[in-house]
């Protein structure tokens, strides 16, 4: 159970990211936090953070390594998109979103039942490799459908955040487009972020009661040795199956929040990557714990845009002028085609890796450090600076 | 697909026979998936590393042959030599640099993590495949890299079949490979990996150098892949290294769960009935209903089949519970 120091901290960060909308009013709040594309950047935080609720109950929390959670995110957006797209050349049945947001997880989770007896048979990396088979099989199947996904590499359009009772030409609140709410001001970015960020406490909550209940406890029995479970009692297959479902929806639902979120998916974006980067964003985070997890995803979310930024602001050193930091940034980031450097600025010019890529490598580069010296991801960082603190000034 | 071309669909004529043909590309596509399977298999067997970054081991090393032999044009610039001849010496520069690159990732990334579970050290090897893929696919550019090899696009008519010079010459350099990891398997070292394979601590104990065993391994994997990279990146199936070589590992992965995760000869027959099971579908299934692609995934549908029969594939070890 929480204490009420953790209590009171929670409620503090959830009122303070409940107002960033508004943070250009508020004093002492850091600024850019209410433009749009933080905004944008946050709304991606915390529909990710939703995925990687769900692969942490699966693999953090019930051991069941799972490469197919990119598959199980397609299939919630499409069957999001068939919900609720309006009728059109591709199916759409323009149901409101009441309807094909718990439909985008209850369906896969039917499907995550389905495909989990087989599953369940599997061991350690044989699972892994088995849903790699799950996420390829996808991705034909996803090229294929087109009359539901719009074919390969052109997609389609997935229905917009638009609160509606049924199928009315004025939604009754309209999440996608500027509007005023309370006397504010507020942008369609803005509104879809709140939203997202509701969608995200409510699966915190969840996730996180759904380990102190039986199931839970279960989960983490058959983590820590299955067999040790099975003859206290747990069945196995059962919770096997029933981690399968849950994570399953879980992640249904982020894929459909973050398809109708980008607004237009290919098919191609459910691919091996995706699930490798909800993999490495439990594992950055902290395996098995709900805290590591949404830490995890902002994290990985966030850090691309920060070397982005910080790779702009050392062009714009090199360019104003002279000074060691200028010099230093010259031999770094390369401003012009023939200009040297490990980065570079210019897309499709000479050497050196884009920033895009550069975020690649040090993506790659965090999951190995992580591994190697903090397998308990910036969760165990955390609970490090916490006993610090608590045991302050005695250091044990 | 880029340049993926089925050699037995395209050359095929009415006087050839499908089915030769269909066997004929799925052998030569199954000894790829061979090559692939055995180094992971041994990777895996001796050091206990599930090798997620097989795949850019084929990349990087095809693309070392592809700078080898056209950019450093090595050793043609020193030497006026038969074309088969200078490019074997260019491979055999490259499979030496690959052995290279294959030690030093083991040293950096996966010593340190020596003892750790499989899983954690799978997820470095994924970490380790995203950098790998990343910088190689920058330094590839926009256009695949060919590999110069001598023998180009041509083809030898059998009668029934048609083959490519390149398969002819896959099957032979493959097979001689097979032989040699058998025959390393019963040299001095060799049997010291087996030994590892079966125990570090215990092998250690007999005064075998582990350390020494995992850099064999990693180097016997990284030649294996990077034969298998180039063999995927020539004629038949595509014009030269690409990113996408590294999709014909993850075509591999089948081969070797079909096989087993620890059977080298499981691994080789896996990978030989992967490519003939994919080469079929490609030249028979092509009703509208199975839509485009589906050949690719046919040894996904085939792992996924074996596994829910067998979970630790045809020649793996069943694994024992204890608790």
């Amino acid at each position: 159970m929480p204490t009420v120091t953790k209590k009171v901290a929670l409620a503090f960060f959830l009122v303070l990211a409940a107002l960033a909308p508004i943070a250009s009013s508020i004093p002492f709040y850091p600024d850019f936090l209410g433009h749009n594309d933080w905004m944008k950047l946050l709304s991606h935080v915390s529909i990710f953070g939703i995925g990687a609720l769900g692969i942490n109950l699966l693999t953090g929390v019930a051991g069941q390594v799972s490469l197919g959670h990119a598959f199980f995110m397609g299939l919630g957006a499409y069957v999001a998109v068939v919900f609720g797209a309006p009728p059109g050349d591709l199916w759409g049945l323009g149901l409101p979103m009441w309807i094909w947001l718990p439909l985008a997880g209850i369906i896969p989770a039917i499907v995550g039942l389905l495909v989990g007896p087989a599953a369940v048979r599997v061991r350690g990396l044989y699972l892994a490799f088995a849903t790699l088979g799950l996420v390829f099989i996808g991705e034909w199947a996803w090229r294929n459908l087109k009359f539901v996904t719009g074919g390969a590499f052109s997609g389609r359009k997935f229905p917009k955040f638009q609160w509606r009772v049924w199928k009315e030409e004025e939604p009754v609140v309209d999440f996608a487009s500027d509007g005023e709410w309370l006397g504010f001001e507020i942008t369609e970015e803005a509104k879809i972020y709140l939203l997202m960020l509701g969608f995200l406490v409510v699966a915190t909550v969840v996730a996180k009661n759904l380990q102190r209940t039986r199931t839970g406890r279960a989960f983490q029995a058959i983590r820590d040795r299955d067999i040790a479970a099975e003859v206290m009692g747990v069945d196995e297959f059962r919770y096997k199956l029933t981690a399968f479902g849950i994570s399953s929806a879980f992640a249904g639902v982020a894929g459909a929040l973050f398809a109708s979120f980008v607004g237009r998916q290919i098919p191609e974006t459910w691919d091996l990557f995706l699930s490798v980067e909800f993999i490495a964003i439990i594992l950055i985070g902290g395996a098995g714990t709900v805290s590591g997890a949404l830490m995890g995803t902002a994290f990985v979310i966030i850090l691309p845009r920060l070397v982005q930024d910080f790779t702009e602001w050392l062009s714009g050193v090199i360019e104003s002028g002279e000074g060691t930091l200028a010099t230093v940034a010259d031999v770094v980031v390369a401003i012009s085609a023939d200009d040297g450097g490990l980065i570079n600025t210019i897309p499709g010019v000479g050497p050196g890796l884009s920033v895009f890529q550069l975020n690649q490598v040090l993506f790659g580069l965090l999951i190995i450090l992580f591994m190697i010296f903090e397998p308990l991801g910036l969760y165990g960082i955390w609970v490090r600076v916490r006993n610090y603190w608590k045991g302050w000034p005695f250091t044990y | 697909m880029t340049a993926e071309v089925m050699s037995g669909v395209i050359l095929g004529q009415a006087e050839h026979s499908q089915l030769a043909g269909a066997v004929v590309s799925g052998l030569s596509l199954g000894t790829i998936y061979a090559l692939l399977a055995m180094g992971f298999v041994i990777i895996f067997k001796a050091t206990q590393v599930v090798n997620f970054a097989h795949g850019a081991l084929a990349t990087v090393g095809a693309f070392i042959t592809a700078g080898v032999a056209v950019e450093l044009n090595f050793p043609g610039r020193f030497l006026d030599v038969h074309p088969l001849f200078g490019w074997s010496i260019s491979v055999m520069t490259a499979l030496v640099l690959s052995a290279l690159m294959g030690i030093i990732l083991e040293r950096i990334f996966l010593r340190p993590m020596v003892g750790e579970d499989l899983f954690s050290v799978a997820i470095v090897t994924l970490g380790m495949n995203v950098i790998l893929m990343t910088i190689v696919t920058d330094y590839i550019g926009p256009d695949p890299r060919s590999m110069a090899d001598p023998w180009g696009d041509a083809v030898a008519d059998l009668g029934f079949v048609i083959i490519a010079h390149t398969e002819i010459a896959q099957f032979i350099v493959a097979v001689a490979l097979v032989l040699l990891v058998a025959a390393f398997f019963r040299s001095r070292t060799g049997i010291a990996m087996r030994a590892t394979a079966f125990d570090q601590e215990a092998a250690r104990a007999q005064g075998i150098k582990v350390g020494a065993i995992f850099a064999i391994a990693w180097a016997i994997g990284a030649v294996l892949a990077t034969v298998g990279g180039i063999f995927g990146s020539v004629y038949p199936r595509r014009v030269g290294v690409y990113s996408d070589t590294a999709l014909l590992v993850f075509r591999a992965f089948p081969a070797i769960i079909l096989g087993g995760l620890d059977s080298v000869v499981g691994a080789v027959i896996g990978g030989l009935s992967v490519g003939v099971a994919e080469a079929l579908a490609g030249s028979y299934l092509n009703h509208p209903w199975f839509g485009t692609g589906f050949s690719g995934i046919v040894p996904y549908l085939l792992m996924v089949g074996v596994l829910f029969i067998r979970p630790y594939g045809i020649f793996g070890t069943e694994e024992i519970r204890r608790v």
